[in-house]
Parts: C-alpha cells; sequence; structure tokens
C-alpha cells in the first residue's frame, strides 16, 4: 500500500470533496496564497480558483459566523483555524450558531460546515498556542469532535466530515503533519463514530486519540519486552464516542488506562472513565486510570513542556500501576 | 399575511431605476402591516403579564416602520436576518401571527416548534432566517447569507439588522470588513432606538453619528428617519440597489424609538415618563395614518376596519397559541441534527 504523510492526505481530502461538489469550499488564513501555514491546502488554489479557495482576514469570529450563515443557506464550508488555540476568539459563532440554530429553529435549517486545523502541544510554542480543544467543543450537544491519528483515518474522516450534515469540529495534530504511513488508494470513507484498535493485546486496554495514540503505541511496544501484551483504542471521534469498541476490549482484559493530552479537570478521558466504571463495573479488576497533560499551562521551555505532556514515562508509570 | 401586497420588484426587472410610487391599496397594506405589529405585540404584553410567556420578550412597539419599510423594498426571496427584538420582521415576511404567538406561548405550534421562544423565530420557507439572542452574533452569519448568495449566483440580497448596542462587538466590525473586502450585498442596518438596554448612546459610543462606522471599511452609508416608512423605503431602496447592481454592502442608520422597555423585565428607570410621552408624538403609525389621509388614499373608515382586522388577528393568535398543545416531552431529542445522506448515520440514541 503506498503511504502519504498526514497533511498531504488531508490535502487529497479536501481536493477529492471539492472536486466531487461544488457546494464545498475552503476559507481560512493563509489557505489560498500561501498554500497553507502547515501546507495542508499546497495546490487547491491552483486547481479550484479563488472563488473556492479563499484567504480570510484575520478575524476568526467574523469568518467563522460567516460561513455559519453561508452553511445556513445551502454551502459546504471547511473553515481552517491556523490553530485551534485561534478558535476561541470563534466559540461563540461555533457554539451559540453553529451548534444551537438547528434546534432553535425547530429543525429548518442544517448546518453542513467543518471547521479544522492543527492543534497540541510538544512544538515549544507556549500557552496560548497549544491548546487541544476536543473536550471544549465535546461538551456542546449537536457538535461532532474527530480527532485522526493516522494519515489513513485523516483522509477518510475528513471525507466523510465534509459530506455530513451537521457541524464537525475537526481536530488535528500539529506534530503529526509529517508523520508519514500506509494509506489505501482510492476512493474510500472512514466511519465517523468508530474507533479502532490499532494494537490488540490481552492484559489491558489503553485508550488514546490523537498524537497520544502514538505515544500509548510506543509505551506499549516498549512493555512488550516485559512481556505485557497491550491493546490499544484509537477513538478517532470523540463525539460520539464508540462505546461498543471499549466494552469489547475491557470485557476481555478488565483494566484499563486512559491517555489523553487534554488537561485533566474533564477532559474527555473523564467521560470515558465515567461510563467505564459505569456500565462495565463487574468486567474491571482495577479502577480507571488516567494519564494527562499536567494540570499547568503550557511552558514554552523544552525539558518543562515534556515534563507537562503525557509522556511515555508516565504512560509505562501508569501502565505498571494498572498491572499491579 | 402576504408581504406581496406591499412588494416593491426587483427594480432591473421592472425598468424602473427609482423606487415606484405606490398604488393606494399598496399604501394601505403597509399601514396594515405596522399596525399589525402593534396589535400583536400588544396582546404579547398582555400575555407575558398573565405568565403566558416566559423568559425574554423585547417588543417592537414604536419601531413598526422600520421592519415594514426596510423589507417593503425586498423581493420574497431575499434574505431577512436580525436580533431578538425579532416579531415584527417575522411578521412582516410573513411568518403566521398564530405561529408566532404560539413560540411565544412555548407551544409545539409555534414557528420553532417551542423549541426557540421570543428571541428565536425562524422561518426558512418565508426567507426569515431568524431571531439571534447573542447581542451582534447574527451580523456575520448574515454576511455569510450575502456571501452564499453571491456564490450560488443568485442575484439576492440580504438584510441584517442590529441595535445601537451591538454596534461595538467585535464581529460586528469584523462581518462588515469582510462584507466590504468581499462585496458582498448585504445591508447592515442598525436600528438605533438610542438605548442598548439602559445605557444611552453617548455613554456606549465613541463616535458620532454610528455610520461613520462604515468610513473606515469604505463602505457606503446612509441615514433614514425610523418614523417616517416613506423615507425607510427611498433609503432602503438605494441600499438594496446597490447590494443587487454592484454586489456592494451598505451600512444604514435608522434613527427610531421603542416605548416599552428593553425587555419585559425592565423598569425603564433610566428615562423619563415625559421623554417616552414626547416621543409617541411623532408615533409612526399615526404619521403614515395622516399621511393616507392627506393623499386621500384611504378613508377614516377603512383605515378602522383595518385596526378592527388586526386587533382581530392578534386576539385569535392568542386564542391559537392559549389552545395549542405543548410539545411531548420526547421533542428534546429532535431537531438536533439533520439525518445523513451520503454517509452512514454515525449517532447513537441520543437519550444516552
Amino acid at each position: 500500500m503506498p503511504t502519504l504523510t498526514y497533511r498531504k492526505a488531508l490535502n487529497q481530502a479536501l481536493s477529492e470533496e471539492m472536486e466531487r461538489d461544488e457546494r464545498v469550499m475552503l476559507m481560512g488564513e493563509e489557505v489560498a496564497e500561501y498554500n497553507g501555514a502547515y501546507k495542508v491546502s499546497e495546490g487547491l488554489l491552483k486547481k479550484f480558483g479563488p472563488k473556492r479557495v479563499i484567504d480570510t482576514p484575520i478575524s476568526e469570529c467574523g469568518f467563522s459566523g460567516l460561513a455559519i450563515g453561508a452553511a445556513m443557506y445551502g454551502l459546504r464550508p471547511v473553515v481552517e483555524f491556523m490553530t485551534w488555540s485561534f478558535s476561541l476568539v470563534a466559540y461563540d459563532q461555533i457554539v451559540n450558531n453553529a451548534a444551537q440554530i438547528r434546534y432553535m429553529s425547530g429543525g429548518q435549517f442544517s448546518i453542513p460546515i467543518v471547521f479544522r486545523g492543527s492543534s497540541g502541544g510538544g512544538l515549544q510554542v507556549g500557552a496560548t498556542h497549544s491548546h487541544t480543544p476536543e473536550n471544549w467543543y465535546a461538551n456542546v450537544p449537536a457538535l461532532t469532535v474527530i480527532t485522526p491519528a493516522f494519515p489513513d483515518d485523516a483522509k477518510g474522516l475528513l471525507k466523510s466530515a465534509i459530506r455530513s450534515n451537521n457541524p464537525v469540529c475537526f481536530i488535528e495534530n500539529e506534530k503529526l503533519y509529517g508523520y508519514e504511513d500506509e494509506v489505501p488508494e482510492g476512493e474510500y470513507l472512514t466511519p465517523i463514530g468508530q474507533a479502532c484498535i490499532r494494537r490488540e493485546g490481552g492484559d489491558l486496554t489503553v485508550i488514546s486519540n490523537s498524537g497520544s495514540t502514538h505515544r500509548a503505541l510506543n509505551a506499549v511496544k516498549q512493555l512488550e519486552a516485559e512481556g505485557i501484551s497491550g491493546e490499544v483504542i484509537d477513538l478517532r471521534t470523540i463525539k460520539p464516542l464508540d462505546f461498543a469498541t471499549i466494552a469489547n476490549s475491557v470485557a476481555k482484559t478488565n483494566r484499563v488506562l486512559i491517555v489523553e493530552e487534554n488537561k485533566p479537570f474533564a477532559g474527555w478521558g473523564a467521560q470515558v472513565a465515567y461510563q467505564i466504571q459505569r456500565e462495565l463495573f463487574d468486567d474491571l479488576d482495577a479502577p480507571v486510570h488516567r494519564v494527562t497533560s499536567l494540570d499547568v499551562p503550557q511552558p514554552y521551555s523544552g525539558k518543562l513542556e515534556q515534563a507537562v505532556l503525557p509522556n511515555e514515562d508516565r504512560i509505562i508509570a501508569a501502565i505498571r500501576e494498572v498491572l499491579a | 399575511m402576504p408581504a406581496a401586497d406591499a412588494d416593491v420588484k426587483n427594480p432591473k426587472a421592472n425598468g424602473s431605476s427609482r423606487l415606484p410610487d405606490l398604488q393606494p391599496q399598496q399604501k394601505v397594506a403597509l399601514y396594515r402591516q405596522m399596525l399589525l405589529i402593534r396589535r400583536f405585540e400588544e396582546k404579547a404584553r398582555q400575555a407575558y403579564t398573565q405568565l403566558k410567556i416566559k423568559g425574554f420578550c423585547h417588543l417592537y412597539n414604536g419601531q413598526e416602520a422600520v421592519a415594514v419599510g426596510t423589507i417593503s423594498v425586498l423581493n420574497p426571496d431575499d434574505a431577512v436576518i436580525t436580533a431578538y427584538r425579532d416579531h415584527g420582521h417575522a411578521l412582516v415576511r410573513g411568518v403566521d401571527p398564530n405561529a408566532c404567538m404560539a413560540e411565544l406561548f412555548g407551544k409545539i405550534t409555534g414557528c420553532s416548534r417551542g423549541k426557540g421562544g421570543s428571541m428565536h423565530f425562524f422561518d426558512a420557507q418565508k426567507h426569515f432566517y431568524g431571531g439571534h439572542g447573542i447581542v451582534g452574533g447574527q451580523v456575520p452569519l448574515g454576511a455569510g447569507l450575502a456571501f452564499a448568495q453571491k456564490y450560488l449566483g443568485t442575484n439576492r440580497v440580504t438584510l441584517a439588522y442590529m441595535g445601537d448596542g451591538a454596534i461595538n462587538q467585535g464581529g460586528v466590525h469584523e462581518a462588515m470588513n469582510l462584507a466590504a473586502l468581499w462585496k458582498l450585498p448585504v445591508i447592515f442596518i442598525i436600528e438605533n432606538n438610542e438605548y442598548s438596554m439602559g445605557t444611552c448612546i453617548a455613554r456606549s459610543s465613541a463616535g458620532d453619528p454610528l455610520t461613520k462606522r462604515a468610513g473606515a471599511f469604505d463602505m457606503a452609508a446612509i441615514q433614514a428617519n425610523g418614523m417616517d416608512i416613506d423615507d425607510v423605503r427611498a433609503k432602503t431602496f438605494e441600499a438594496v440597489s446597490l447590494a443587487r447592481t454592484e454586489s456592494q454592502p451598505t451600512l444604514m442608520e435608522i434613527r427610531t424609538y421603542r416605548y416599552f422597555g428593553h425587555s419585559m423585565s425592565d423598569p425603564g428607570h433610566y428615562r423619563t415618563k415625559e421623554e417616552i410621552e414626547s416621543r409617541r408624538k411623532a408615533d409612526p403609525i399615526e404619521i403614515y395614518k395622516a399621511r393616507l389621509l392627506e393623499q386621500r388614499a384611504a378613508t377614516e373608515e377603512s383605515l378602522n376596519a383595518i385596526d378592527e382586522e388586526t386587533t382581530a388577528i392578534a386576539q385569535a393568535a392568542y386564542d391559537f397559541a392559549e389552545a395549542s398543545p405543548e410539545p411531548e416531552v420526547e421533542t428534546v431529542f429532535e431537531d438536533i441534527f439533520t439525518p445523513e445522506d451520503q454517509i452512514p448515520e454515525f449517532r447513537p440514541n441520543p437519550r444516552g
């Protein structure tokens, strides 16, 4: 199977979906002439022209709201946030408009919009640029929240997200843009709301997403040498949560570790931990454990930032605790 | 109530580049629309004091000429979006008064199925895009409606209303910049009733008049007297023509006044009874009535008959709302998601 980088996979998804449906268009800062701050939109202006690939001024609230209005009217916009950290100035538009208008109108309008962009820490870009916002958006009832970890999922899920008739927060990971892995050729979609078992095992279930899926896989691989067999579930979609895949795995392993880059209080893992103990209580041989970012703002110093992130050392230590 | 009575069609289609004179029956239709709003709002006020309407209720009394005048120069398929003082705009757009009152009462027969309430009237069929509660939040949406109208080559325009309190929101400036930069066919209309809740213009806004803000974006700006429906019509027509023929936005400031508080919860201590009484002397409906009689466009009897008619419509709406059932509890799980038709449905039961 051929390989692609995560960014190239996203690029293909955008290109294919824009070719397929004229109502799909892309707007955001530097997406057109600059070819994208992270090159995700490279070549799209040349292929589709300035009507469909639009450079916006720096005004996330304004252009997010504009895109939502356009979606109400029948377009299918893809809005790029240069990083999801910049979405906060548009939070009112996303939460109060994209996620409420259908309900408030008694079902009269659809909002087929995708907000997408990079997220996550580990690049020493400081506290305001390193957020992992999936929990902030997952708490909003009408939003779908997707966080792909692998290029094949990035492409298949972005295609599905664009075809969804509902508002989607598509949260990419900045550290993964250059990560290369297998991507199927030809037309395919990855199902939204379906988790993926990226590694099978019998001793414990590790549940993760996005950049942390790779940290979890690395940690589990290291422990293989000690005879520890970890099963790693990559959630892919945070909301709606694929609890069935989790339940099947926990029935087999009876122990759970959640690994998430969210800060701990009301991070997505807190919700998953609640559901597991509530519905799979009798399957558990140990309390649900959780490794998150430390509950501090993100520091610039590389040494400090690595300590803040859910690094492999802390994951390995936590796995040992769960198995003890 | 059909808006067609007072429609002035696309001037290009008519081969006309000025606002056509109205026939007497069209003038009377405008009068009727204003009076319908007035009587509906009075009924809503009564219902609110009877505890049949809850939450927030922002009445439009005094501002009728703005909604009626501006919308009267639109085509039925142009887009209208406004803030939470939206009952008048909805009625002018043709939303059934029964459905409006039922929405206020929170009934399933409401225009938003009881899910929206006073601040969130919507009617997709009538090209009425709401009804929005966050101050200024609807203004970028309005720019987006216009963006889509242009993208799809429809030759339609959007009226995006806001109050004088909204003009200082950041998103409003962002939307204005986008509209001017991208040449969107949107008319931003400030309904300046001089108070944002309890804060008068002088205490909220630097830079007078408010239309000066358009200059920052090289955008056209027009002011109108909101108590004179003919002035509102003439000025809106200029803006709509600019949008339709050149795809350029305009910022309109329409000076008006509200007789009641910001909402039903507002005791209104920030202005005097004398001020309100004095402003009521320039009532837009009375002004237009006098004009129609002077022009012999109608008789006293015919206009009184319209008063009776609109009063009856408002009462009928009240009765309809009262008699309508509330939504079943199960409906809380409806109207959240649009069914998928290009990918498989991926949501489990929202009941959890």
